[in-house]
């Protein structure tokens, strides 16, 4: 009997100093180092939690988060927008009627983005517009904490145009077509005249139908050699 | 009627800063920082959970039987607050100084049980029924060995009044009435000759006066454990096992008061402890020779000085017991129904009704 309260006393101590250990020990507390820092995995006594947001553990510059478009950069060439996963990326074009200038690493821009919409709340952050940009205008950033209480907020606008200036540059473009057009126009009225002939007939646009076709061409006779013989036929 | 004010003040006071040190002790324990937001360092959040408990609806179940749904809160949280008529503060601050003492003390708080079987009946409710018939069971069985261990502490006091016991283990002993050619031994054993009335500190506290006593303070303080439905006590409100117990139904005021209720038994018993066993509100410091440390560390009874220095042992060897029973809390398991009755009635009682028998002989070692 005195043996088992031996025991239990013992025990009931040990378990006392660990919890007073723990107590004693929450004098530390967790300080707000990144992954890069050596010591990041580093304390084993005190406490743990980290008050975000007055304490925050600071991103690596590689962190892939929120997505950034140099709109400068861009060349609207949609790629990002046709390999998007969750269709996130909504790109309306408008072409341009000269160029527009350069990006940073020496394309000529020839396309408006009148619309560069990406919605955050889509995007699964797989990194594939990234990848397959040309100009590596479209990059991932390492903001992360920025949730909002209207979903529509999560619609990052990246276009520089304003309605107005779409508007403009699409009527600009248009214009210039009818004047191709219309210079198109003139020209064929001038050439026209000798070839109408040829050009009056409408051939049939019909596909030659491809048949092999086993020829039979006919053997050359070989000279008799008596006039009696038939020749061999084989 | 002073007295009651502040007591009540006094209780309020402490629920609203125990509940505080509570989720802190806890959470510091558990390597985690508690409530940081509400005030400065989160010390706001106890006055923010009481305003969201009193603007809470005050729900009765259709089914419940009202009077005494209403009633039992009412009946738990006086019967513990009734006790506090009898402790004494300092030399001066009591109360109530009947001659009867402990023996209210014990008799007055055994009535919460009816409050508990009142809350757990009207209730209505399955979890309800089954926590306050275990609380009850429960409470019922610990206050033998806690009635037995007091009544030890009784016997070497020869008095039932708390202010005579608190008297007793220190240097003033001889400033009460009656009292004036009483002596204290060391470990109260008058054949060693060593006096140490005039030396006092923690050679003159009941668990040395008695060094079996410091066995009947941890069956004490067992006890009182289970006696504040504490953990690893708390199988009556456990919230894994049955809800929450007998208080599964009750919501905002009502549930606040039972709060109280509770935290003010964890006072009291505290109190209870440090009176019979530590010291009540005497220094733990001796006077050694020419250096008077017990004196210096305690007023003469009547002097403000006294009052102070002894309000202020007393209550840091109360909120030092209340912190003990915080660990506690968060270091052991609950015990199961069956293995808390086991511990109850085949090793505290046993153990205390040795203690008793070995206090009887040991007065007559002290006359």
């Amino acid at each position: 009997m005195f043996g088992g309260i031996a025991e239990a006393v013992i025990s009931l101590a040990s378990g006392l100093r660990i919890t007073l250990n723990h107590f004693v020990n929450a004098r530390k507390h967790r300080q707000p180092i990144g992954i890069e820092n050596a010591d990041y995995f580093g304390q084993d006594k005190g406490l743990f939690t980290l008050q975000y947001p007055l304490e925050t553990i600071p991103i690596p510059d590689n962190g892939r988060y929120r997505l950034y478009n140099e709109i400068d950069d861009c060349i609207v060439c949609d790629l990002c927008a046709k390999i998007c996963p969750v269709d996130c990326i909504d790109i309306e074009v408008v072409k341009s009627t000269e160029e527009i200038g350069k990006t940073s690493d020496g394309t000529t821009k020839r396309l408006y983005a009148a619309k560069f919409d990406i919605d955050m709340a889509k995007c699964c952050y797989c990194g594939l517009c990234t990848t397959v940009c040309p100009t590596e205008c479209l990059t991932m950033t390492k903001t992360y904490d920025y949730s909002e209480y209207d979903i529509t907020n999560m619609v990052y606008h990246f276009t520089d145009l304003t309605l107005e200036q779409a508007e403009q540059k699409k009527k600009e473009y248009e214009e210039k077509q009818k004047q191709k057009q219309a210079a198109k126009a003139e020209d064929s009225v001038v050439k026209e005249k000798p070839t109408t002939e040829e050009k009056s007939e409408v051939k049939p646009n019909v596909k030659p139908i491809f048949k092999p076709v086993i020829k039979m061409t006919p053997k050359p006779p070989t000279p008799p050699k008596n006039e009696g013989e038939e020749p061999e036929i084989k | 009627m002073l007295a009651f004010v502040l007591v009540l003040a006094l209780a309020l006071g402490f629920a609203l800063a125990a509940v505080y040190a509570e989720r802190k002790v806890s959470a510091f324990i558990q390597d985690r920082y508690g409530p940081m937001e509400v005030g400065y360092r989160g010390m706001l959040q106890t006055l923010a959970d009481i305003v969201k408990l009193l603007l809470k609806e005050d729900i009765i179940p259709s089914a419940a039987d009202k009077k005494l749904f209403i009633a039992a809160p009412v009946v738990i949280f006086t019967s513990v607050l009734a006790g506090f008529a009898v402790l004494p503060l300092s030399p001066d601050l009591i109360g109530s100084n009947a001659p009867v003492g402990v023996f209210f003390l014990l008799t007055i708080i055994s009535l919460d049980v009816a409050g508990i079987l009142m809350a757990g009946w009207a209730s209505n409710n399955k979890f309800s029924s089954l926590g306050a018939l275990r609380a009850v069971a429960q409470i019922i069985s610990y206050e033998i060995p806690l009635t037995l261990t007091v009544l030890s502490v009784v016997m070497i006091s020869q008095t039932l009044n708390l202010q005579e016991i608190s008297f007793q283990q220190g240097i003033w002993m001889n400033s009460l009435d009656g009292y004036a050619d009483e002596q204290n031994y060391l470990f109260g054993i008058k054949a060693l000759g060593v006096n140490i009335t005039e030396i006092g500190g923690i050679l003159t506290w009941n668990i040395v006066r008695m060094p079996l006593f410091s066995i009947a303070f941890i069956i004490f303080f067992i006890a009182s454990l289970a006696e504040s439905n504490r953990a690893p006590f708390d199988i009556p409100e456990a919230e894994s096992e049955l809800v929450a117990g007998f208080h599964t139904e009750y919501s905002g005021f009502k549930f606040a008061f039972l709060f109280l209720a509770e935290y003010s038994m964890m006072l009291l018993v505290c109190f209870l402890a440090a009176i019979l066993f530590l010291g009540s509100w005497n220094t733990p410091f001796p006077n050694i020779g020419s250096i008077k440390l017990a004196t210096w560390t305690s007023g003469a009874p009547g002097t403000i000085a006294g009052n102070v220095w002894g309000a202020f042992w007393l209550l840091s060897k109360a909120l030092f017991l209340i912190f003990m029973q915080m660990v506690v809390r968060w270091t052991y398991p609950r015990l199961r129904v069956d293995q808390l009755m086991k511990l109850s009635w085949k090793v505290l009682t046993p153990a205390a009704l040795f203690i008793l028998f070995v206090s009887g002989v040991w007065r007559l070692l002290m006359i």
